[in-house]
């Protein structure tokens, strides 16, 4: 939970950290769904070209963005060969064995797949590495009207995960210290696990009288110091994004690629 | 009194009170409240939000709130950015943000409960002057509950005093009840200001001691990639204490820990000297678990984390069982244990509900049951009544007495007195 807002904290001030959490929900929509329900390779890598044009935007370093990726690009050829292997074939056929069969369509599939997978994945990352979760809370209780309790538990909920990592780790030095940790892994994997839920139940509890002491849940408008507006920029990120996605399937549908996932 | 434990599964509230004339529950935010741990406290991840957390909860003018929380921070001493990530603070700074979090609600009543029982002495010290600060600037009423009455004892003008039934033992001003009902407050285990534990003191190391462990060149790690301190070169003497100090952050734990054999050396070696060698060497951390058990017990900071089993009893067990002892010479060693530590009416309680001095004289108990020949203890003493100190300060000098080496995590300046030995300060840390 840390990590990333540390990061965010040493960077200077970028275009889209004027432009509201909630709305950037809203852009991961525009930017995902389109491509969701289309299949070609096209209109993905130019959305993806696009997409690595506005990392200046970003306020975030292309060696970052490429660090973050780094899961997603290792897990695409797997998506890709099963595609590869195992798609309708159609064309000219390569090679056959037992189920598998490399064919034209096939490799284009393959081809689409994979650069589908990376188009999905950059614009969360573009979007969310920097926001601050204070801010996302802010934004979805005052923007989208979500109820207040629900956003602020989970949000101090989420404070808290920091302090099971440390509990996990002293309970696994106390199970050595205790003579049982060198057999029955599996066994002591669970009965840490049950101890851990046991630390949940009473850490939120805690959390709970903490936050109602602060007057958390009184029968009163609550007010919010961090003010979340919307503003023209909004605006204008969504234009863009809408921008982004016609521009990919207008180059698609004039390459001739277009195809939608059902046709 | 803060009006929160109101309904029936937080406990049964009988009689009458009131907040300003009227049922507390009424008036959330005239009472300020403050508890013991100080991850508790904090509720948000940015200091700025968590003093803005309450006000806004009471619904104050947005456009207030930012000179409240400034007013607040500066009332409580602490001057970091707002920005500043709460988990980044060290104890006694969070607490006086959880103080500075209720002071901008401009609370009637503060009302803390053992707020500095989890801090070094500088945490103490520093959330002393603070709650001293807040309360005479903003005119608000202090009711403290502690047992270590001596840090209070400038500010106090009145003292209660519960019996264990929830009566009424004492009620007047300090000096007189406190003269008046010395005895009996020592025998509750309350700390009175000018009372020290009477038990001897024993001596520094003496030359010539036969060392159990031995480090060189030793770097040490908590999560195998931020050392925390270099080039640390100590012994640990038999038959002797060794202390380790230092402020929070400085690593007292993880070196414990390092030396316990839990924690690899991130560099340079922990080595036995009059400990007999595992099936892999002389380096603790080589060692499999059950070799640990007869040479090097461990006690942690949070006894809970050591519970293994529902039931005092078989908790005890666990360790001579792991040996392979028959049943006989385990119900034997843990009745004498039981017996020792004032646990037998406990014997079938499941561990995890015992009180906080209990918690930690069982987990003392399951160390000394395979009788280890040397004990690390991380902070022994925290949150202890005086009854609960004394207990585990004789215990450790028993220890000490028969020949074993005691290693100790402490602040406490009297442990170090009583313990003797040789004293480890270890110098740096966050700022």
């Amino acid at each position: 939970m840390t990590a990333p807002t540390a990061e965010a904290g040493a960077g200077r001030a970028a275009w889209l950290d004027g432009v509201n959490p909630a709305v950037r929900i809203l852009l991961a929509l525009v930017l995902s769904i389109p491509l969701l329900s289309t299949i070609d390779p096209v209109s993905a890598a130019v959305a993806v070209a696009l997409l690595l044009v506005c990392i200046p935007l970003t306020g975030l370093r292309f060696a970052t963005v490429l660090r973050r990726m780094l899961p997603i690009l290792l897990l695409t050829p797997i998506a890709g060969l099963s595609m590869l292997l195992y798609a309708e074939p159609g064309g000219r056929i390569y090679a056959t064995f037992w189920y598998a069969t490399i064919s034209d369509a096939s490799i284009a599939f393959a081809i689409a797949v994979a650069v589908r997978v990376i188009a999905l994945a950059l614009p969360t990352i573009l979007l969310f590495s920097r926001v601050d979760p204070i801010e996302l809370a802010a934004a979805l209780a005052q923007v989208v009207r979500l109820p207040a309790r629900l956003v602020l538990g989970v949000l101090a909920g989420t404070r808290t995960l920091g302090l099971f990592v440390d509990d996990w780790r002293a309970m696994r030095l106390a199970r050595r210290a205790r003579g049982v940790g060198d057999r029955n892994a599996v066994r002591r994997f669970f009965s840490m696990a049950f101890v851990l839920l046991v630390f949940a139940v009473r850490r939120g509890t805690r959390l709970a009288t903490a936050m109602e002491a602060r007057g958390f849940g009184a029968p009163i408008e609550r007010t919010w110091a961090r003010r979340s507006t919307l503003s023209g920029r909004d605006a204008v990120a969504v234009a863009g994004a809408v921008a982004i996605m016609a521009i990919s399937i207008a180059v698609a549908v004039l390459a001739g690629t277009f195809r939608f996932v059902w046709s | 009194m803060a009006g929160l434990l109101g309904t029936e599964e937080d406990g049964h509230a009988a009689g009458a009170m009131q907040v300003d004339g009227d049922d507390p529950a009424a008036h959330r935010g005239r009472v300020g409240l403050v508890l013991q741990d100080p991850d508790a406290g904090v509720v948000l991840s940015r200091v700025g939000d968590d003093v803005a957390f309450g006000c806004e909860n009471l619904g104050v003018d947005p456009v207030e709130i930012p000179a409240r929380v400034g007013e607040a921070l500066s009332a409580v001493g602490l001057r970091v950015p707002l920005e500043r990530e709460t988990a980044r603070l060290s104890g006694g700074q969070k607490q006086r943000l959880a103080i500075a979090g209720v002071l901008a609600m401009r609370p009637g009543l503060l009302l803390l409960d053992e707020p500095t029982a989890n801090l070094d002495p500088a945490g103490v010290s520093e959330v002393r002057r603070a709650v001293g600060d807040a309360v005479r600037s903003s005119g608000a009423t202090l009711v403290v509950i502690e047992h270590r009455t001596d840090v209070w004892i400038d500010l106090m003008t009145r003292v209660i005093v519960l019996d264990a039934d929830g009566g009424l033992l004492a009620d007047g001003a300090p000096a007189e009840v406190f003269a008046r009902h010395a005895d009996a407050l020592l025998a509750a285990g309350v700390w009175l200001p000018g009372r020290p534990v009477e038990l001897p003191a024993l001596p520094s190391t003496p030359p010539g001691s036969v060392d159990a462990l031995r480090a060189r060149g030793l770097s040490i790690s908590r999560d195998g990639h931020t050392v925390v301190q270099e080039g640390l070169d100590l012994e640990v003497a038999a038959g002797a204490a060794s202390i380790l100090t230092g402020s929070n952050g400085a690593g007292k734990s993880t070196l414990a820990l390092t030396l316990a054999g839990l924690l690899p050396e991130h560099s340079g070696t922990v080595e036995a000297v009059s400990l007999p060698a595992g099936r892999r060497g002389m380096r603790p951390s080589r060692w499999s678990s059950r070799e640990l058990l007869t040479r090097i017990g461990t006690v942690f900071q949070d006894p809970e984390h050591q519970f293994l089993t529902q039931t005092v009893r078989d908790e005890l067990a666990v360790g001579p069982r792991a040996l392979k002892m028959t049943d006989a010479a385990t119900s034997r060693i843990v009745d004498d244990l039981l017996e020792r530590l004032g646990l037998t009416a406990l014997a079938r309680a499941n561990p995890f509900t015992l009180s906080g001095g209990q918690k930690r004289r069982l987990s003392v108990a399951t160390v000394l049951a395979t009788a280890p020949q040397v004990i690390v203890l991380d902070e022994p003493t925290f949150g202890q009544d005086r009854r609960g100190w004394a207990g585990i300060i004789g215990l450790l000098q028993e220890q000490i007495g028969e020949g074993r080496a005691v290693v100790a995590v402490t602040h406490d300046d009297d442990v170090v007195r009583l313990l003797g030995g040789r004293r480890y300060a270890l110098t740096g840390g966050p700022a």
